[in-house]
């Protein structure tokens, strides 16, 4: 059912994606501290894709994508758990939050951060599932 | 000691490897673990003997108050030493049982595991730790009784005994939640130095009531006895080893080390003492129906196990001694006897003992093991068994309760016991020889090295009972009767018991010889039998099955519409009724309201109603959809931009799910009867007055303490972040997030199974039309 959509569609997908990818980027990184987050943030970038989903079709979505979006819920769940266990490293409690400076760019890395990563990832991939499967079953129509 | 047990564990997931390595020695490469505990505990002797505890404490879940405290006194010494010295030989005797089978590895790894959770349970301290290796022991149980997971009774067996011990285990864990909180303790020895706090405990009779629905499915008490018989579908190392020598026997060693704790009482006296006297009998008396050498066996442990009970519900000094001298006894000739009847069916290819005989002349090292063994389990002088049977009538004639109902039962129960005994050492060794599917040959040394030390124990210590002394003494000091004087001895004086046992010796002689007309007999019993304990088991699985179907049927419908109802009506009883009992509901607000609010609420309420009974699919969605953007603008008029955000997204997205979706709808049609849509009406009504009653109530009247606060205070210190929401989503509350992000990823599975499904089988579908289409 979904064929490319108009040039005019098309064309300005193609524009919009990597500036909704890097708004929801942005969203991720600045939500520990004003609104934002992993879950929004996914949601944003899910969007565009699907925006681009539409326009563009299914072929070109993975041609981009290069790895199944099961594969991003896997990661994103995998990070999600990963990002406890330095705490149990250095013999604090699960989940108690660890906090790095990075030098150079004195940029602020965390577990929690890495946690909101795979947030994000988990809901990307967890639509853009639903979103190809819904299609696959269409085009089986 | 603790890193000894755990690592075992690993031992037991390295036999694969050692397995590779070492082919079937493996098995005696392992047993080096079992031996180096056993003499590890050796070298404890001397501070065992001289009354004292060992103490070894690890920290296990130190947040939760756990500690994996392992306590060495003499009942736990001695249960420690049966595992390892008696595990030491079953492993070196299924390395030669099982030489050459295909999944050696498999039943090394199994009872290794098995023997490190059967120590932890004896020598832990902690209640929770102690459930921990009890549950273990069933699980490695059952993966042992359905090692031969392709024949349907053993996997049947397996299944029986596991829905059984550990049917009683659940039991057993309510059992230890209510002695934790009368006893107000996790620690064994903790609640035994508190035992008439326990006993007065209002809690004592539904506790006691638990814990020993746990021992007795365990230790096959009747009627929970069926399943000991049945699990004799395990490889007989196995056989010998768990269920007869260590499993079967954990029930028995919680009833010894709760005594203090529990004991004493007249239910705990009339409970065991009845309970423990039938399984006897029944036990006995079920053995010598059989033909089946482990069968024969099985129902004599059961018998075994019935005494031990008995015994501990005497409670008197003589039978505490009893106790440990009969445990003791048992576990030596019966792990000796199965593993016989391993070489006997090894070597014949048959269980049947009627369809052996004249085998002393081609194996007479197995047939002297064999009868030495045998004596003493018929309770003949000199061995350990004679002394254990002569205690046992000793403190029968001493029990308060009961006497006239224990006592047949007890003697009973010993000239049976001795027809079994004679008919496992004579029928297959003597008379005239008989052929049988295999030829057979003297075992090898590896098998043979078990029971020929296990019998030589068993004549050593009833020879020179004085041995045994400082081990009674020990134990039963630590069991409850406190410093005892225990001398053992042979020989009693002529009493009451030794006349006993010499009736029991005619009676049992008697019922030997004619024990093939005998089981003809109790054949004609069968109907009686068949209405026995396990048909009860039976019917309650096959009740299970119709309840789980019933359910299923009733709760699973497949319809979203019955799962919302349901679900709603749940969330209505519980939070209605805890708001209306616990708390005074309250309808006042303040009616300061702002136009644009109002807009806002009126909104929301207009595209809720329209979505109701619009008759155009789209149509109904723009109406949700209404709802949906105005929850996102009060969200924003009430500073909340992440959740008006993510709502916003969200929305969004249901658009665009929406519009793959719609035209693969059916045709917009009313499937719901007027009855149903005014059920549902109700069902909304409620919950929606019920949450805005709930609303208004957390609003107005008393002020909970609120965890907001906490948040707000902390984001910035704690976690580092400006935006609540997200310090609590991240770092607060991270381990919900983490929950609910695997639930998002179930769902996400769910639908792309589900769509995946649906599209294989229209496919699927399609081909078959198409060649149908093709024929024609």
């Amino acid at each position: 059912m979904v064929r490319s959509g108009t040039l005019i569609l098309r064309v300005a997908a193609r524009l919009l994606l990597p500036l909704q990818l890097m708004f929801s980027l942005f969203l991720l990184l600045r939500g520990h501290d004003e609104p934002g987050g992993g879950f929004i943030a996914g949601l944003v970038a899910a969007g565009g894709f699907a925006l681009y989903l539409f326009a563009c079709g299914q072929g070109a979505l993975y041609a981009m994508l290069r790895v199944s979006p099961r594969d991003l819920v896997g990661l994103g769940l995998l990070l999600g758990v990963a990002s406890t266990l330095p705490a149990w490293w250095s013999g604090q409690p699960l989940f108690t939050a660890q906090w790095w400076t990075l030098p150079i760019i004195d940029f602020k890395a965390s577990t929690p951060l890495i946690f909101d990563i795979g947030v994000y990832l988990v809901v990307l991939g967890s639509v853009l599932t639903a979103i190809t499967a819904l299609i696959q079953t269409d085009e089986n129509a | 000691m603790q890193l000894a047990v755990l690592g075992g564990f690993w031992v037991a997931a390295m036999a694969p490897l050692l397995h590779r390595w070492f082919g079937s020695r493996a098995a005696g490469v392992m047993a080096l673990l079992p031996a180096a505990i056993a003499a590890w505990l050796m070298a404890q002797w001397p501070t065992i003997a001289g009354g004292e505890t060992l103490w070894l404490e690890w920290a296990w879940a130190p947040g939760l108050d756990i500690t994996l405290t392992f306590m060495i006194d003499g009942l736990a010494w001695l249960f420690a030493m049966l595992i390892t010295v008696i595990g030491t030989l079953v492993l070196i005797y299924s390395g030669e049982y099982l030489h050459g089978h295909r999944d050696l590895p498999r039943f090394l790894v199994v009872i290794t595991a098995f023997m490190m959770s059967m120590l932890g349970l004896v020598l832990a301290d902690n209640l929770v730790a102690l459930f921990v290796f009890w549950e273990l022991t069933s699980i490695t149980s059952y993966l042992l009784i359905g090692f031969n997971h392709t024949d349907l009774a053993a996997r049947k067996s397996a299944q029986q005994g596991l829905f059984v011990t550990v049917g009683g285990g659940l039991a057993l864990l309510a059992g230890f939640v209510m002695l934790a909180l009368a006893g107000d303790s996790w620690s064994l020895a903790e609640l035994n130095a508190r035992g008439d706090q326990l006993k007065t405990h209002a809690l004592y009779l539904p506790l006691l009531v638990c814990v020993l629905l746990g021992a007795f499915t365990k230790s096959a008490q009747f009627p929970f006895h069926f399943w000991l018989p049945n699990a004799m579908a395990a490889p007989t190392p196995v056989s010998a080893y768990l269920h007869s020598a260590t499993m079967v026997k954990a029930g028995v060693y919680l009833l010894a080390r709760l005594h203090p704790a529990l004991g004493g009482t007249e239910s705990w006296v009339v409970t065991l003492s009845l309970v423990g006297a039938l399984t006897m009998a029944s036990g006995a008396f079920l053995a010598v129906q059989h033909t089946n050498v482990k069968k024969l066996l099985a129902y004599s442990t059961v018998m075994a196990l019935g005494t031990l009970t008995m015994l501990l519900g005497i409670g008197t000094e003589t039978a505490l001694t009893a106790f440990v001298v009969f445990l003791l006894a048992h576990s030596l000739y019966k792990g000796a006897l199965f593993m016989v009847a391993g070489i006997l069916d090894h070597e014949t290819g048959t269980k049947d003992v009627t369809a052996m005989g004249g085998l002393r002349h081609v194996m007479p090292r197995t047939a002297l093991v064999t009868a030495v063994a045998a004596l003493s389990l018929a309770g003949l002088p000199p061995l350990l068994g004679f002394l254990g049977k002569e205690l046992m009538l000793e403190s029968v004639l001493e029990a308060e309760a009961w006497r006239g109902v224990i006592l047949p039962l007890a003697f009973l129960a010993a000239f049976l016991t001795l027809a079994v005994a004679a008919v496992v050492a004579i029928r297959p060794f003597f008379g005239p020889r008989r052929e049988t599917p295999r030829a057979p040959h003297e075992a090898p040394f590896g098998m043979l090295a078990g029971p020929a030390l296990l019998a030589t124990l068993s004549l050593l210590f009833g020879l020179v009972p004085g041995l045994l002394d400082p081990l009674v003494r020990a134990v039963i000091g630590g069991i409850g009767a406190g410093q005892a004087e225990v001398h053992l001895a042979l020989w009693h004086g002529l009493n009451l018991p030794l006349v006993l046992s010499l009736a029991s010796l005619m009676l049992g002689a008697l019922v030997f010889r004619r024990w093939d007309r005998l089981r003809s007999r109790l054949a004609r019993l069968e109907p009686l039998m068949a209405r026995g304990p396990e048909a009860g088991y039976e019917a309650l699985l096959r009740g299970l099955v119709h309840v789980a179907e019933w359910q299923t049927r009733f709760l699973q419908s497949g319809y979203l519409r019955n799962y919302l109802v349901m679900t709603l009506l749940v969330l209505l009883g519980l939070v209605g009724h805890a708001l209306l009992v616990r708390h005074t509901p309250s309808l006042a607000f303040a009616p300061d309201v702002y136009l644009h609010e109002a807009v806002v609420a009126g909104l929301m309420i207009a595209g809720a109603v329209a979505a109701c009974v619009m008759r155009s699919r789209l149509a109904a969605v723009a109406a949700v959809g209404v709802m949906g953007y105005s929850i996102a603008l009060t969200f924003v008029l009430f500073s909340a931009p992440d959740l008006a955000i993510t709502q916003l997204l969200v929305e969004t997205l249901t658009v665009i799910l929406l519009v793959l979706v719609l035209f693969r709808l059916p045709r917009f049609s009313t499937l719901s009867t007027p009855v149903e849509r005014l059920r549902d009406l109700v069902v909304a009504g409620l919950v929606g007055g019920m949450i805005t009653l709930l609303m208004l109530t957390v609003l107005s009247g008393e002020r909970l303490p609120r965890i907001s606060d906490y948040m707000v205070a902390n984001s910035q210190p704690l976690g580092h972040g400006h935006n609540i929401v997200n310090v609590i989503l991240v770092d607060f509350r991270a381990l919900d997030t983490l929950g609910e992000i695997f639930v998002l990823a179930l769902a996400a599975i769910g639908v792309y199974a589900m769509l995946r499904f649906h599209a294989e089988a229209y496919e699927a579908r399609n081909a078959r039309r198409t060649r149908r289409g093709d024929d024609g």
